[in-house]
């Protein structure tokens, strides 16, 4: 279905291929994830299957691509419509018409398919993807999940032969990531319909693949093979593979039902409490929220909510989508102003803060970290951020190098990758170095390595004594770092406790380990294996 | 009222523009008070009964307060320096003289009641036509208007639809991008704080135009169009050439005198707007799911609006020149009865579909903070 002949990709201004003479071929009816790590050319590789690169992005291929017998060479995108249904990262951002079900039309209506049948078509998939509920709603107001959704019925209307999905679940909270790969999964058994995806979350997609292209990066040729012997040689695996592999399980364990065979073994050998590398000691409050309520006209958004965070603490704040976890974090800021109840940091009310005041209260990694940034390079953006918080010269920089090691200082900071944006954006705010650190759903569009990272640097600063607290539907995430879990839903905390104990109760939070080794409170591959080490 | 309405549907939207456009003219030929404020109770009552529910639905309140805020500019600039009516003296403000070649404008000076009544009428005449363009934009969304443009102006129609949903887009993340600023301790003010806010906006507004653009083409939009360019932009520029002939001609036809010369250039323009989109219409191979229908309720609409227009033309000729005797205007029946008439859609056509009270604005809010 999908045929790439020693395809090399080249886009202007730069010297090395992103892709270099990749032959592949993925045959009708098969979901082929995409697997690779940041910059290793995935996404230049779903752009090329409908012509999107070299047509509208620029550059040189060189080689043939080819979907259902069709040369992308002389077939530009919109000549590929009735053939292949491309989903971008972010949904929201193509929606071209107001309306659900106008939106639906959108690509039949360019086809110029006769009405009826565009009357059926919309009907049809209206309830194969659940959503005949929203078929009036103006597609501005949509969910996350939802608008996912709507955006793959949109392409699925042209009935399409080849679907492509760039990181569908990245942003969505587990369950909605479950609606939406059950939904994709149905369409591969009852349509035959071939799926091309690449995912970051590994954890969440592995076990739906029939096949997995391994993308190395730097120029190594490009692997594709059953999803098992991939993950027994790559770099980046799940945890539950993770552990399989560092235990030697055969066959390799996939899925969470895989790994329950051999961890009834594992369960006897370890045990009943982790140990751990020894409790860290809490110091004072640094924040405290008293029975704080906020609403947005008729919409309360947080009912009530009373929490505290102390120094030496990682806090991770769950809850589905529109649960009000980034309320809170914007009422711990002073951006949200709160209809009752008060919201302090350490001793201030962050709403009367300003200018250095407040970066020296609480510090805040937005859900797009750009939008911290300003400068035209990172070593400028350094210097602005030292200046502007008085931190001697050096400080930002320095902080920058810990958490992403080098960086190339030149770059604009819309140039660099998902993972140092962020070690960007939150080397900046930790210049001024706040008690208090919010992290607003930091792992959206990070790969393992980066994510690595990112878990090193919070325990860091945990240790030195920084409150942190992560708003995170990343439950692998959650379960590395924090050390206390609060779950908020629809304005209330619902649970609130030492991690181990809250993720452990609930299957939708609970990480892969913790859901292998149940009744065991073990979280983490590390977990497991410091036990039994010590064992 | 036994007779059962149809199902609910949206009305044609070029129902709802003529519409709101004869309650405009009507609003412009009247410098009565009664009828003006009648002409704005009378598109309130419609839009509060039949608006869409996508957040363009709330354009009739936010025109009318725009609208009200003309009314207290214009009188305020009258009492400061308008030009003086004789009449009845209220009270005398300290004048300034002004050089005579300002054109008689005082500075200070006695304020009349008739001064006050004239701007006030000539504040409120403004406010209601605002008030109806809100109306139009509440019932019937302009990108739907724009749908029913001829195939030849698809490519217009496309922009406009592109430029309104950026407006919303824009407005979301300079919000998002403020609160950011302020989290770096940085002003949101002055010429620092503006480059700040203006870098990261546009970046994103050009990278999600980009991401639409992308979008729309790997969604089959500008499929085979394989006629030639220039044929493709004869026919465009047809289109508008006609349409503009024929706005042309019915301007003559209302305010000019020149009675022969506007129906000439108005069937002109008509004609060869029909042409060119017919010979466009060929090549555009595209359907429409849905087409917006022509039904009673859209002659019901369209026939209330040719009451009003007629009526007004008729009856009503306010002189705008001479200024409002003051004195409590007597109600005039004709036109009053008319503009009641133009209310009737408000319960004679179909309902709304889904008219659920969905708290749109607090559902953007939450966005806004996330």
């Amino acid at each position: 279905m999908i045929d790439f002949e020693n395809v090399s990709i080249t886009y202007d201004g730069s010297r090395e291929p992103v892709l270099r003479d990749v032959t592949l071929h993925v045959p009708e009816g098969e979901l082929c994830l995409v697997v690779g790590s940041t910059g290793s050319g995935k996404s230049t590789l779903l752009g090329a299957v409908n012509g999107l690169v070299p047509h509208f992005t620029g550059g040189r291929l060189s080689g043939h691509v080819r979907v259902a017998g069709r040369d992308t060479r002389n077939h530009p995108p919109r000549e590929l419509a009735d053939v292949v249904g491309v989903v971008a990262q972010n949904p929201a951002a193509t929606f071209v018409a107001d309306t659900v079900e106008d939106e639906l039309a959108y690509t039949m209506e360019s086809l110029a398919l006769p009405q009826d049948v565009m009357r059926r078509r919309v009907e049809d998939t209206l309830d194969l993807l659940g959503l005949t509920d929203l078929r009036d709603r103006s597609v501005s107001t949509l969910s996350g999940g939802q608008a996912q959704r709507v955006a793959i019925g949109a392409v699925l209307t042209a009935h399409p032969r080849v679907l492509v999905l760039d990181e569908p679940t990245s942003a969505l909270d587990p369950a909605a990531a479950e609606d939406v790969l059950a939904a994709v999964q149905r369409l591969v058994h009852d349509l035959g319909l071939t799926v091309l995806m690449a995912e970051h979350r590994l954890e969440r997609v592995v076990q739906h693949a029939d096949t997995v292209l391994w993308l190395p990066g730097n120029g190594a040729p490009v692997e594709r093979d059953e999803p098992r012997a991939i993950m027994a040689r790559a770099p980046i695996t799940p945890p539950i593979v993770t552990l399989g592999r560092r235990l030697g399980w055969s066959p390799l364990p996939l899925t969470v039902r895989d790994a329950r065979q051999p961890a009834r073994a594992l369960r006897e050998r370890l045990p009943a409490t982790p140990r751990l590398a020894g409790a860290q000691s809490l110091g004072e409050v640094v924040a405290a929220v008293e029975r704080l309520t906020v609403r947005y006209g008729p919409l309360v958004a947080l009912r009530e909510v009373s929490l505290s965070v102390r120094a030496g603490e990682v806090v991770a704040l769950m809850g589905r989508n529109g649960a009000g976890k980034s309320t809170l974090l914007g009422a711990l800021t002073g951006l949200v102003a709160p209809a009752g109840g008060t919201a302090r940091v350490v001793a201030a009310d962050p709403r009367t803060l300003r200018g250095r005041a407040l970066t020296r209260h609480v510090g805040l990694v937005p859900q797009q970290p750009g939008d911290l940034l300003y400068a035209d390079t990172v070593a400028s953006e350094c210097r602005t951020a030292d200046d502007e918080s008085g931190a001697p010269s050096g400080t930002a920089l320095a902080a920058l190098h810990r958490i992403a090691g080098d960086i190339d200082l030149d770059l604009h900071p819309r140039d660099l990758s998902e993972g140092q944006r962020l070690a960007l954006a939150l080397a900046v705010v930790l210049t001024a170095s706040p008690p208090l650190l919010l992290l607003d759903e930091p792992t959206r569009g990070l790969d393992y390595p980066a994510k690595a990272r990112l878990v090193a640097a919070l325990r860091e600063l945990a240790a030195d004594g920084h409150g942190i607290v992560l708003a995170t539907h990343d439950v692998e995430l959650a379960a590395e770092v924090s050390s206390r879990t609060v779950v908020l839903a629809d304005g209330d905390v619902v649970a609130d406790g030492p991690s181990r104990d809250v993720v452990t109760q609930s299957p939708i939070f609970a990480p892969q380990v913790a859901k292998v080794l149940a009744p065991l409170p073990y979280l983490t591959v590390d977990d497991v294996l410091a036990s039994l080490d010590v064992a | 009222m036994s007779r059962s309405l149809p199902p609910p549907r949206l009305l044609h939207p070029g129902a709802w523009w003529l519409w709101a456009l004869a309650l405009a003219f009507a609003s412009m030929r009247t410098s009565d008070p009664l009828l003006l404020i009648t002409i704005a109770v009378v598109a309130a009552v419609v839009v509060a009964a039949r608006r869409g529910r996508a957040p363009w639905a709330r354009a009739y309140g936010l025109l009318l307060k725009l609208g009200l805020l003309t009314v207290v500019v214009t009188m305020a600039l009258q009492v400061l320096l308008g030009t003086r009516y004789p009449g009845h003296t209220l009270i005398t403000l300290p004048s300034v003289p002004l050089p005579h070649w300002l054109g008689g404008i005082s500075l200070g000076g006695p304020i009349t009641g008739e001064a006050l009544l004239n701007s006030f009428v000539t504040g409120l005449r403004l406010a209601v036509l605002l008030a109806c363009f809100g109306a139009a934009n509440a019932l019937a969304h302009p990108a739907r208007l724009v749908r029913i443009l001829p195939a030849a102006l698809y490519e217009v129609g496309v922009a406009v639809v592109v430029a309104l949903t950026f407006v919303p887009q824009l407005a979301e993340s300079v919000v998002r991008v403020r609160a950011a600023q302020r989290l770096r301790g940085r002003s949101v003010t002055g010429l620092r704080g503006l480059r700040g806010l203006l870098v990261p906006v546009l970046a994103e507004g050009l990278e999600r135009a980009i991401m639409l653009a992308a979008s729309m083409d790997s969604r089959g939009y500008g499929r085979r169009a394989h006629q030639p360019v220039a044929a493709r932009r004869l026919s465009a520029a047809g289109v508008l050439l006609g349409l503009g002939g024929s706005v042309v001609g019915t301007y003559e036809i209302i305010a000019a005198d020149g009675r022969t010369l506007g129906v000439a250039l108005l069937c002109c323009g008509v004609g060869v707007a029909l042409a060119a989109g017919f010979v466009a219409g060929r090549r555009t191979h595209r359907t429409r799911y849905r087409p917006d229908q022509w039904r009673w309720p859209e002659w019901l609409v369209t026939s209330c609006a040719a009451t009003v227009a007629v009526t007004y033309a008729l009856t009503v000729h306010d002189p705008v020149t001479t200024g409002v005797p003051l004195a409590w205007p007597t109600l005039r029946i004709a036109p009053f009865l008319a503009t009641l008439v133009a209310a009737l859609p408000a319960v004679l056509t179909p309902e709304v579909p889904g008219a659920e009270t969905k708290p749109v604005a607090a559902a953007a809010l939450q966005k806004v903070a996330a």
